[in-house]
């Protein structure tokens, strides 16, 4: 196919999504993690932006794509906060292995 | 054929940031991936025709999100061991279900009959129209959306700064963990 359609963006986004999924699935860096969440919010956001463009007309899928973006904010926030706080209270240590006192 | 050249320059842009995120040994080489990445993705908003969208893109992920991250790299990390800050495990099985999803979606979306209109109305800037939908359509989820950013603002101010009551607990909690490191 020549030209670019709502299937090329899609097919980017999903490759992007992967990218995001190995990063979520390999690292052990609590910061690595959430770098891998970033851009599989930012692959989602680019599946609405493609669908609102593609249906034409209407604006709801641009609007969805920005109140990801808001809570993609709003998470890496927090989560940035979390991370400081495992820092200060397990020996400067931020590798989610070793994190696990709560478990059973 | 514009249209064509700028998508798969984006693409090429978005997809190495990514893929540098995804493999880099280094986590700050991976931060600055991620730069790269969001300015890929910045330019693909921009051949979606939005805009608005596209400015936020680059406000927030990139003026303010990224450089959050690299402060946390830079706090956490010790410069002098940087080049192991950011260990891999069994990447041999993580990357072969990785791509075997990326083929399903692959297949999924070639085969699929989206009902994409051929010809795609005009909607020109879309900066308007998004701020008529906020007032009107979407008002409600606006307004949740901003009490929801307050509560993240408290949440993390509460959550990252230094307890002097809590000081024997986390100690305390420290202790804890040596414990079952030890154990």
């Amino acid at each position: 196919m020549a030209t670019i359609g709502a299937v090329h963006f899609l097919i980017l986004a999903a490759a992007m999504f992967c990218l995001g999924l190995y990063c979520l699935m390999g690292r052990r860096n609590a910061i690595g993690l959430l770098m891998g969440i970033e851009l599989i919010v930012n692959a989602a956001n680019i599946n609405f932006a493609t669908f609102a463009h593609y249906r034409g007309g209407e604006v709801d899928g641009y609007i969805f794509s920005l109140f990801g973006i808001v809570l993609a904010a709003i998470g890496v926030t927090i989560a940035l906060a979390i991370v400081f706080a495992l820092y200060r209270n397990f020996n400067k240590n931020i590798e989610v292995d070793e994190v696990s006192i709560l478990r059973g | 054929m514009a249209f064509t050249v700028m998508f798969y320059c984006a693409a090429l842009f978005t997809l190495y940031g990514a893929a540098m995120v995804a493999f880099s040994k280094n986590i700050i080489y991976s931060a600055f991936s991620l730069l790269i990445s969001f300015i890929g993705v910045v330019v693909i908003y921009a051949l979606l025709d939005a805009d608005f969208l596209a400015i936020a893109q680059l406000v927030l992920y990139v003026g303010g999100i990224l450089v959050l991250i690299l402060f946390a790299i830079m706090l956490t990390n010790k410069i002098s061991n940087a080049s192991s800050s950011n260990p891999s495990r069994s990447q041999f099985l993580s990357f072969v279900t990785v791509l075997v999803i990326f083929v399903g979606l692959f297949f999924t979306i070639i085969k699929a009959p989206w009902q994409v209109s051929a010809g795609t109305q005009e909607l020109g800037p879309i900066t308007d129209s998004i701020g008529d939908a906020l007032l009107t359509k979407y008002l409600l989820p606006f307004e949740i959306v901003s009490v929801l950013l307050l509560v993240g603002l408290i949440g993390a101010v509460v959550i990252a700064r230094k307890e002097n009551i809590e000081k024997a607990g986390n100690t305390n909690l420290s202790a804890t963990s040596e414990q079952g490191r030890s154990l």
